[in-house]
């Protein structure tokens, strides 16, 4: 069964909006999804009614919070089938869980003469995390080749599995391209070596069902605001085994058990990597709008979004001098393109006075861009409230851009 | 005609646009209109970097005056250039460094220019000031 996708545009209050004179078309769903009422409001009523400092204080709000708070952590395990909650660690977003797997993991992990695989297509984020821990460590940033159509060239990918290597870090979908890596070839031929894998989520979670398990990856992550949740808290898996043997990332408050002045012990997971006040309030919405994207539930979500793709893609090719960037095979609903002559700032100019929200330029993805020899692209990222009609919209817009500007 | 006078010049020209689609259509004409820089002054040391869009700059200095000239790899940015260019270029170092330009607010261009736009607008006025100020510095030894 499909849904009905204007009443669940409802549940969006700042779609409904006029953009210069214009009914406002939100594009940029990589970047940042709209949130629904639902997360708005659990926003809201955590400040109005159940504000408290958790894991503290012995009385009933802080009990209530502390309770509300470790509740979230147990759907965000179920959500991604994790096996235990104490896998679960808050963050402030994926940019934060991969800046705490890298600095912590390496401090552990990486010596001298190792080496990280990466890949072409990473955002980064999961570029510098790891470019800075090599450097601190000694070791060798090595770089998964892609090909053309913006996809991971996997017998490469193969050979540069060595006994050197350490770690593979690669996006689960690529923010720029769309492109869904695939994972489990990625995950088994590293465990056949015995090397963890790392899955940056942001771009994968609010597009298709993610089961760690099944996966069997070592560390996932992702942000909450990419899925229809609050900015400031994202998620990070990571095997009890490894989050174990991992030195703590940042100290104070929560993270200790014991401390004096000659010696701090640490507390057990999760909290060992949470320290100071957690964000508690972006952790209750986190978890509603979880419970959204599952009520929704992920067959329609990509049943509707594969539609999306394919008409934005069909549309977009009838228009003059469009090149589309990343054409793998697997995608989620981002689609990447430029005129060949017009700069993408110039489209997302004309394209804003539209009332149309893109992205345009390098998207945090740089090397990428370097790959495809050019300035940066312009970017639709669709969402599961998006529709044909906004779709056309775009179309007949990229059209004016062309009018205005050739 | 002194600055304020052509950035009155370029205002009412822009007043006489009522839709935006005429007012960029204009804008996009000024910028096609732009001499293109020779290859030689596209070169990093006269690029000033914006994270989108990119602009070259280059500055000579005769009689007093400085003269300016730009480019953009994107149409739009051009167009911007193509007004600052015709208000600042060709004038003495203090008139440059006093000059309010005032104009890129009530053309409606200012949106062009903030921080999030990230196309080297912000730091090509930043750079001709500079120019100005050192020239001017300069001048005084």
């Amino acid at each position: 069964m499909s849904f009905d996708i204007q009443k669940l545009r409802e549940e969006f209050p700042v779609l409904h909006q006029q953009i210069n004179k214009k009914p406002f078309v939100y594009f940029d769903n990589a970047a940042t999804t709209q949130k629904p009422r639902v997360v708005i409001e659990r926003l809201n009523d955590y400040y109005s009614n159940e504000n408290c400092n958790i894991h503290r204080g012995d009385y009933y709000l802080s009990r209530k919070a502390t309770e509300a708070y470790e509740n979230s952590r147990k759907t965000t395990q179920l959500f991604i089938n994790a096996q235990r909650p104490s896998e679960i660690i808050f963050t402030r977003g994926a940019t934060d869980a991969l800046n705490l797997v890298a600095s912590s993991f390496s401090r552990k992990f990486i010596g001298k003469g190792d080496e990280v695989l990466i890949s072409a297509m990473e955002h980064h984020s999961n570029i510098v995390p790891w470019q800075l821990a090599c450097q601190e460590r000694g070791a060798k940033l090595k770089i998964i080749p892609i090909n053309q159509s913006g996809e991971l060239i996997m017998d490469k990918y193969y050979d540069m599995l060595n006994e050197k290597t350490r770690i593979v870090a690669i996006t689960h979908v690529s923010n720029t391209l769309g492109t869904i890596n695939p994972v489990r070839q990625v995950i088994k031929a590293a465990r056949q070596k015995n090397i963890p894998v790392l899955l940056d989520g942001a771009q994968a979670v609010a597009h298709m069902k993610v089961d760690v398990s099944q996966l069997d990856c070592d560390f996932y992550c992702f942000s909450g605001h990419k899925m229809y949740g609050p900015m400031g808290v994202g998620v990070l898996y990571g095997k009890e085994e490894w989050l174990e043997q991992m030195p703590p990332y940042q100290s104070g408050g929560e993270m200790i058990s014991n401390v004096t002045f000659a010696k701090t012990t640490f507390n057990d997971l999760p909290f060992k990597f949470e320290a100071g006040t957690p964000n508690v309030a972006d952790v209750l919405a986190l978890e509603q709008a979880i419970l959204f994207v599952q009520s929704l539930k992920y067959e329609n979500i990509e049943k509707h979004e594969n539609n999306l793709l394919q008409y934005i893609t069909q549309e977009l090719q009838k228009i003059d001098k469009i090149r589309l960037i990343g054409t793998a095979t697997e995608k989620t609903s981002v689609i990447s393109f430029l005129f060949e002559d017009i700069h993408p700032y110039d489209t997302g100019v004309i394209l804003d006075k539209l009332g149309i929200a893109v992205r345009t330029g390098h998207h945090c993805t740089e090397p990428l861009m370097d790959f495809f020899q050019i300035p940066g692209t312009v970017r639709a990222a669709l969402a599961v409230y998006n529709n044909k009609k906004e779709i056309d919209l775009f179309t007949e817009g990229l059209k004016m851009v062309r009018k205005m500007l050739v | 005609m002194s600055i304020e006078d052509i950035e009155s010049e370029v205002v009412s020209e822009f007043e006489m646009f009522e839709d935006w689609t005429d007012k960029y259509n204009y804008l996009i004409e000024q910028g096609k209109s732009v001499k293109p820089l020779e290859e030689k002054y596209k070169q990093p040391q006269y690029l000033i970097k914006g994270c989108q869009s990119q602009v070259w700059l280059h500055a000579s200095y005769e009689n007093g005056k400085i003269k300016f000239r730009a480019d953009s790899d994107a149409l739009i940015t051009k167009g911007i250039i193509a007004f600052l260019l015709r208000v600042l270029s060709g004038r003495t170092p203090d008139e440059i460094i006093n000059a309010k330009l005032s104009f890129i607010e009530k053309t409606g261009l200012k949106e062009h220019l903030s921080p999030t736009r990230a196309n080297g607008l912000n730091n090509m006025i930043k750079q001709i000031k500079l120019y100005a100020m050192a020239l001017k510095a300069k001048n005084k030894n």
